[in-house]
């Protein structure tokens, strides 16, 4: 076993941990540090698999944006931060069979992609996929009409989250 | 070196555990990051996908997935604030006015 082996079970094992907990814990604001732990061990696996821009743009974003926006939201619904009552609706049962079936579909179906065949291919020299990730969104025959989009939809976005939570 | 499998196992198990959250969680803001690690399981499987086949446009994939998500939450966690605001309550159970 190398050291990229044991760090991908290293991070793999605080990721699953930690999004179980997200989902168990029953106090909110708890939770919210959970999913900023699993957030960045996603981050450590997108290193792991040579993905540098995506793993700080996932702490930038998702841990630095998303995370925090989630714990003013739970700050903003201070009463319900710690709920009394049970935290697992009537359906759990059905829905933990759905699950298991669910992952057991997903891995029967991934097998199928020739994805168990194949190692990773080692990786020549220096490769630049921030560049290359660039060009391709910038590109008039990649991406960048999407990228465009993307734009226009966030500054939707931003207007209608103004629009929604105003004062009436 | 560790199989793509690993990887692709991983991304399942962590979609599993966020469909199960927003299955079983009564919590709206819960439910909400439990979308978050459902994205989150298809990001990793695309770039375990891009790291096997060494072509770029499962990172872009990514890197609009996380765009999306970004809105998603802005919008959403408005919602959540402003029923919060008006029924002083975010349990999904209780939100039922459209129900027939």
């Amino acid at each position: 076993m190398t050291g990229m082996d044991s760090l991908f079970l290293i991070f793999a094992v605080i990721t699953l941990i930690s999004a179980f907990l997200v989902v168990t814990t029953k106090n909110l604001f708890h939770a919210a540090l959970w999913l900023i732990m699993t957030l960045f061990g996603v981050a450590a696996i997108y290193v792991l698999l040579n993905a540098f821009y995506l793993a700080v743009i996932q702490v930038i974003v998702y841990i630095g944006a998303i995370a925090i926006l989630m714990i003013f939201a739970i700050m903003l619904t201070q009463r319900v931060m710690n709920p009394s009552g049970r935290i697992f609706n009537k359906n759990w049962i059905i829905a933990a069979l759905l699950g298991a079936f669910m992952f057991i579909g997903l891995v029967i179906i991934s097998m199928q992609t020739g994805a168990s065949k194949t190692t990773l291919p080692q990786i020549s020299g220096q490769l630049d996929t921030v560049s290359e990730l660039g060009q391709a969104l910038v590109s008039p025959n990649a991406y960048v009409i999407p990228f465009e989009v993307a734009s226009v939809l966030l500054l939707a976005a931003l207007i209608g989250a103004i629009f929604v939570s105003r004062k009436r | 070196m560790i199989p793509t499998t690993y990887y692709i196992v991983l991304s399942a198990l962590l979609f599993t555990i966020g469909a199960l959250g927003v299955l079983i969680r009564r919590n709206a803001i819960i439910i909400f990051m439990a979308i978050e690690l459902m994205l989150n399981a298809a990001n990793l499987a695309f770039v375990a996908f891009t790291r096997m086949y060494g072509i770029i446009d499962g990172q872009v994939f990514v890197f609009f997935v996380m765009t999306v998500a970004a809105a998603e939450v802005a919008v959403g966690l408005a919602l959540i604030v402003a029923i919060f605001r008006t029924k002083h309550n975010i349990d999904i159970d209780q939100l039922n006015n459209l129900k027939g």
